[in-house]
């Protein structure tokens, strides 16, 4: 399997993980996600203006109160949010590919966000609090539907390819018909507004969804990072990872669980965003290579880049109002699958 | 001399496929020890008895006299280092940051490679003589090539007991008779046990100190190679024709299966046995 055109790694990359390696990497992508974060705060449906951004950003009043307003206090959070959940999708992409050794894997392909949607959804009709009762259900639901996915994908050699992918595929198609079942069936009012969740939305982000899905991320993150050295061992498949002293199922239940939660959490707060665990990890294992030691810190950021810059685009391009971002990842990433695909089976 | 690996009466069955059945061999400690037999035998099998990567339904097993099951994981790891016969590695990493991968057992969870790990994977390199491919990516090597690179990572681990999948299966005869040259050499060296499994019988009786031959799960003939490449036990076990000389190197026996149509003349075969 070629999945990974070696020709596009620049040789000069191939180097051991060195910490000052380490510090150059997170430092660019650090940058990259504050130069996004410039951008989702000065594009809006109200105009684009850097002027006032940077005015605000140097403490100087601004001409117009309502402006700074606007900046602090819509999109500013939504930025947060839109760099969290993004952050959250790329190191689920990451984590999904290196347990599963399948670079077509991630959270949303795989049905992991569906079955944590369809927990949202019941959690909400049973009357549950939104936080913990709503999360603990959508928690509950992505483990199911990932658990549902690997026992349908498994055989005796580990799990096999193309079963992972269709199994995925069929849960996420299963998980999207009961959510709008629910939602067409019910009388309840919150649940109207929730079509556009199935696509990705994050015009209600507000500093508390924030502050929430930040502590599961620094939880997840910091896990992911530590385990990163296993996880490029497991590259080598269950016997030479074995053979090396990593506990390759306690590995994957480990870092499954982590990942699920921090995904679950995601989905609470922004509902279905597809493909950016397949576009962010892919972009960045060309620039950085594949040592998940660099690939972690520069996913954790540049993930966050990547989803501001579509949400920033998703405010945009439209003449009227906006669309869900959800629409522009799909856009970049079923097209990019396509194109892993058929290289990765070529 | 001590005994590294022992195994007693080993039965292993993937569901209702007896892969093993009642299997006993000793290894002592710097001894050279080759696995033989047909395809589907169960020496894959016996070797991931024999590292801990599974378990036996019954029998015993034990590493320097302490039961497989007995060490921790990362004590497991130190000791022996197990190389499977192909390695499904499809990321792009470097033939370096592969071998370093094999300092995972010695380096705690967030160490990084240091100068000390580095000199010793290139060390290793050197070894297996893969060094001027350091930075390519393995996924664009040749199969000979990444076989070395793997190899190299083993020895990287500076196990007591190195444990290989038939590793001379890619390489040309010059890289065979190397890595086999070099294996000896580290026996010397550092006293490391060799167990390897083997379809070439030649090689195995040119290196091997004792060899163990496996039919249907079940132990055929163990014991030096001289005693055990007989043309009796190796047609029962293969079920061809071969024929069994002296080679003309030294005192270990020369094996050539024999073609088809040299057993339709009656006779010419058999009278050179």
């Amino acid at each position: 399997m070629a999945a990974f055109d070696h020709h596009t790694v620049p040789v000069a990359e191939l180097r051991p993980v060195t910490p000052a390696r380490l510090i150059a990497v997170t430092g660019a992508s650090a940058l990259g996600l504050a130069v996004a974060m410039v951008f989702g705060l000065a594009v809006g449906s109200s105009g684009t203006d850097f002027s006032a951004l940077f005015r605000s950003l140097w403490g100087l009043e601004l001409p117009d109160p309502t402006l700074s307003t606007i900046l602090w206090q819509l999109r500013w959070p939504r930025v947060l949010v839109a760099m969290e959940t993004g952050a959250v999708l790329a190191l689920g992409g990451l984590v999904f590919q290196a347990l599963l050794r399948n670079p077509l894997a991630e959270p949303y392909i795989l049905g992991t966000s569906g079955g944590a949607a369809v927990g949202a959804i019941a959690g909400i009709l049973l009357g549950l609090s939104r936080f913990p009762g709503v999360g603990a259900a959508a928690f509950f639901g992505s483990v199911l539907s990932l658990a549902t996915v690997l026992v349908l994908a498994s055989g005796r050699a580990g799990f096999r390819r193309d079963a992972l992918l269709l199994s995925g595929v069929m849960v996420n198609a299963f998980c999207g018909a009961l959510i709008l079942f629910f939602i067409s069936t019910t009388q309840d009012a919150r649940l109207h507004s929730m079509l556009f969740w199935l696509m990705g939305d994050l015009s209600r982000a507000d500093p508390t969804v924030a502050a929430r899905l930040g502590g599961v991320l620094g939880v997840g993150a910091a896990v992911v990072f530590a385990m990163a050295r296993p996880m490029n061992v497991m590259l080598m498949g269950r016997d030479a990872a074995e053979s090396l002293g990593v506990s390759v199922l306690w590995t994957r239940v480990f870092l499954l669980g982590v990942t699920s939660l921090m995904v679950s959490a995601a989905v609470c707060a922004t509902g279905l965003l597809g493909f950016v665990g397949l576009a962010v990890p892919h972009g960045l294992r060309l620039l950085f290579g594949p040592d998940h030691r660099v690939l972690v810190p520069a996913c954790l950021f540049g993930g966050g880049a990547y989803l501001i810059g579509c949400d920033a685009l998703a405010r945009w391009l439209p003449r009227h109002g906006e669309m869900p971002a959800g629409v522009i990842t799909a856009l970049v990433g079923a097209p990019l699958f396509i194109l892993l695909l058929r290289r990765s089976t070529r | 001399m001590k005994t590294m690996v022992s195994l007693e009466q080993i039965v292993f069955s993937y569901g209702p496929i007896r892969a093993l059945d009642g299997v006993s061999m000793v290894v002592g400690e710097g001894e050279f020890f080759v696995v033989a037999g047909p395809n589907g035998s169960g020496k894959s099998t016996l070797l991931k008895i024999l590292c801990g990567l599974e378990r036996p339904q019954s029998g015993r097993a034990e590493l320097l006299g302490r039961p497989v099951s007995a060490y921790r994981r990362k004590e497991r790891s130190r000791l022996v280092a197990y190389l499977p016969q192909t390695v499904p590695l499809d990321f792009p990493f470097s033939a370096l940051e592969v071998v370093l991968m094999g300092r995972h057992p010695h380096v705690g969870l967030l160490h990084m490679e240091d100068r000390n790990d580095v000199d010793k994977a290139l060390e290793a390199m050197a070894r297996t003589d893969v060094a001027h491919l350091k930075d390519r990516p393995v996924t664009a090597l040749s199969g000979g090539e990444r076989q070395r690179v793997f190899l190299a990572q083993a020895l990287c681990r500076e196990p007591r007991l190195l444990v290989l999948d038939e590793p001379t299966a890619a390489l040309d005869p010059a890289h065979q008779v190397r890595l086999m040259d070099l294996l000896e050499d580290l026996r010397h060296e550092r006293g490391l046990t060799v167990v390897m499994v083997s379809h070439d019988i030649n090689l195995a009786a040119m290196y091997g100190d004792r060899v163990l031959l496996l039919k249907h799960g079940r132990a055929v003939c163990q014991g030096p190679p001289e005693e055990v490449f007989t043309f009796q036990t190796l047609e029962e076990t293969y079920g061809c024709v071969v024929l069994v000389d002296k080679s003309p190197l030294g005192c270990f026996p020369r094996v050539t299966p024999v073609p088809k149509r040299y057993l339709q003349k009656e006779g010419t075969a058999k009278e050179n046995r």
